[in-house]
């Protein structure tokens, strides 16, 4: 994830350390300054967010990272951040939760992430990776979405992905949408008119309506753009299993299990939570007969599933909360299970 | 589940060098080309507590990154043998460093390796390097990987950081390797 935030440019990392993302900062804090880049370990989260609100006004690409707890504090900040229409990177290695939880991986921060964490009407772009190649290919995509539709951007992984190592190939960095040109930075206006960034619209008293009408065209266009899902089997499943993340990884040897059983299922992934893949959704819908759906929460994602298919077919569930995953035994003897 | 890739696991005593020697596995994996995954139990660990690595090496794609039955299991200390050894796999292989396992297991469907690979680390100077014997040990038995990418892996960890310790490294694995018929 560092690599890939240095590679895409980021040049500016402020953080406070909270297991298990600490690897993140560490990383940063020796390798940004190499790059030329500025690291500040913050003094809260807080700090740290209204940091970046203050380097992607200055026109720095740049990059937080937390893990629950710590991303709650955020909030305030972020909800900032997509007010201003700055772009940022922030990412979250999930814990379990609530409150401080534990320091296992968790899926439980769904509703936080894809409904909104912070006061307003907005919307961030999710990101839910699921292997390490993927963490490098989207953290560096991360940049340029941010860039592109000046919107913050999230990647929500867990504790599993922060801690765990796998190989990846180092590939140069090549934006994957076009980089408009910045031009509401404040970098000093000398010889053009100043410009102002800022969240507060109080007058005229229809500033605020206004504004607001043209973010929901603004996520309108995002979400008719930008959607992002790995598709498994589904060619002829009749039971399609639904899992992000880490958990869709621990979902791949089940179902693969259950192939060799003769029982065809397959796996709809959404790689990108907000925007919501729905339309991979009702493509399956017409020959799935069942959906099941398996996260690390108590049932979060769930809803957006069923909403994706109208409620037009039963759909499973599976969840483990309180920072465990479920293992591919216990997903196989679901699918067994629901599958009829 | 499905036995398509090996996965192993790495267990002892924090301080015993469990997440290194898995990392050393995991790298030399990666030298060949293979698919590798690699996590450390993480948490209250401590030195002197218990601590464990799980790597899963294999031909092709790894889905799920857990291990919860391993093929082998290498096993540095007493409680990790009686924490690990119910959980390996019909015919699977448990690599014990007998220095410090004095009581053999229960299970007669699994196969043994046994080294005294903390005494051998002892007589090589260097007691901490028993993690790295029983990784021999282990190569030698499984020829899973092969030796010099292991012995390129242990260079390539130790020379950036600490690169006196490469040598009595490799010679500790090179006396795992001959621990072994």
């Amino acid at each position: 994830m560092c690599q890939a935030a240095i590679e895409a440019g980021c040049r500016f990392f402020a953080g406070y350390p909270i297991t298990p993302q600490n690897e993140v900062p560490e990383y940063m804090s020796s390798h940004l300054p190499e790059a030329g880049g500025i690291f500040i370990q913050a003094e809260s989260e807080l700090a740290a967010i209204n940091m970046i609100f203050g380097a992607s006004a200055a026109g720095v690409r740049c990059m937080t990272s937390s893990s629950s707890p710590g991303v709650s504090l955020k909030q305030e900040g972020i909800s900032y951040i997509a007010a201003a229409e700055l772009p940022c990177v922030i990412a979250n290695m999930q814990r379990g939760g609530p409150g401080l939880g534990n320091i296992r991986a968790s899926q439980g921060d769904y509703f936080q992430a894809v409904k909104g964490g912070g006061h307003g009407d907005y919307r961030i772009i999710v990101l839910a990776p699921s292997t390490l190649p993927e963490i490098y290919e989207l953290t560096m995509a991360a940049f340029d979405y941010a860039d592109h539709y000046r919107n913050p951007v999230l990647i929500l992984g867990d504790g599993i992905l922060g801690q765990m190592a796998e190989p990846i190939e180092l590939k140069p960095y090549k934006p994957v949408v076009e980089l408009p040109e910045k031009d509401y930075i404040l970098d000093g206006c000398k010889g053009r008119e100043p410009r102002i960034v800022k969240t507060l619209l109080l007058r005229p008293a229809e500033a605020l309506v206004e504004f607001n009408e043209y973010l929901k065209v603004k996520y309108a266009r995002i979400e008719s753009e930008l959607k992002l899902c790995e598709q498994y089997l589904t060619e002829d499943a009749e039971l399609v299993v639904a899992a992000y993340g880490i958990t869709a990884r621990i979902a791949i040897d089940a179902i693969d299990a259950a192939r060799e059983k003769g029982l065809k299922v397959g796996l709809i992934r959404p790689i990108t939570l907000w925007p919501f893949p729905n339309e991979a959704f009702k493509e399956v819908v017409g020959r799935a007969k069942k959906f099941l759906v398996v996260e690390m929460s108590n049932g979060q994602f769930v809803d957006d599933v069923k909403l994706a298919i109208d409620c037009s077919r039963p759909v499973e569930f599976l969840g483990t909360g309180g920072g465990w995953y479920p293992t591919p035994e216990k997903i196989f003897e679901k699918i067994e299970a629901v599958y009829k | 589940m499905l036995n398509k890739h090996t996965k192993i696991i790495v267990a002892g005593f924090g301080g015993q060098g469990v997440v290194l020697a898995g990392n050393i596995l995991a790298r030399s994996a990666v030298m060949e080309d293979k698919h590798v995954t690699g996590m450390v139990s993480y948490g209250a660990e401590m030195r002197g507590g218990t601590a464990n690595s799980t790597v899963i090496i294999s031909d092709s794609k790894i889905a799920s990154p857990f291990v919860v039955t391993p093929d082998v299991a290498i096993i540095l200390n007493q409680p990790s043998l009686d924490r690990f050894e119910p959980l390996i796999v019909k015919n699977g292989l448990a690599v014990i460093n007998t220095s410090l396992v004095s009581q053999s297991g229960s299970r007669d469907d699994i196969e043994r390796v046994n080294i005294e690979a903390s005494d051998i680390a002892n007589s090589l100077g260097n007691k901490r390097t028993a993690n790295i014997v029983i990784l021999g040990a282990f190569i030698k038995k499984t020829n899973l990987l092969k030796p010099e990418s292991v012995i390129s892996a242990i260079e390539e960890l130790f020379s950036s950081k600490k690169p006196a310790l490469v040598e009595v490294n490799i010679k500790a694995f090179n006396a795992g390797l001959d621990g072994v018929k």
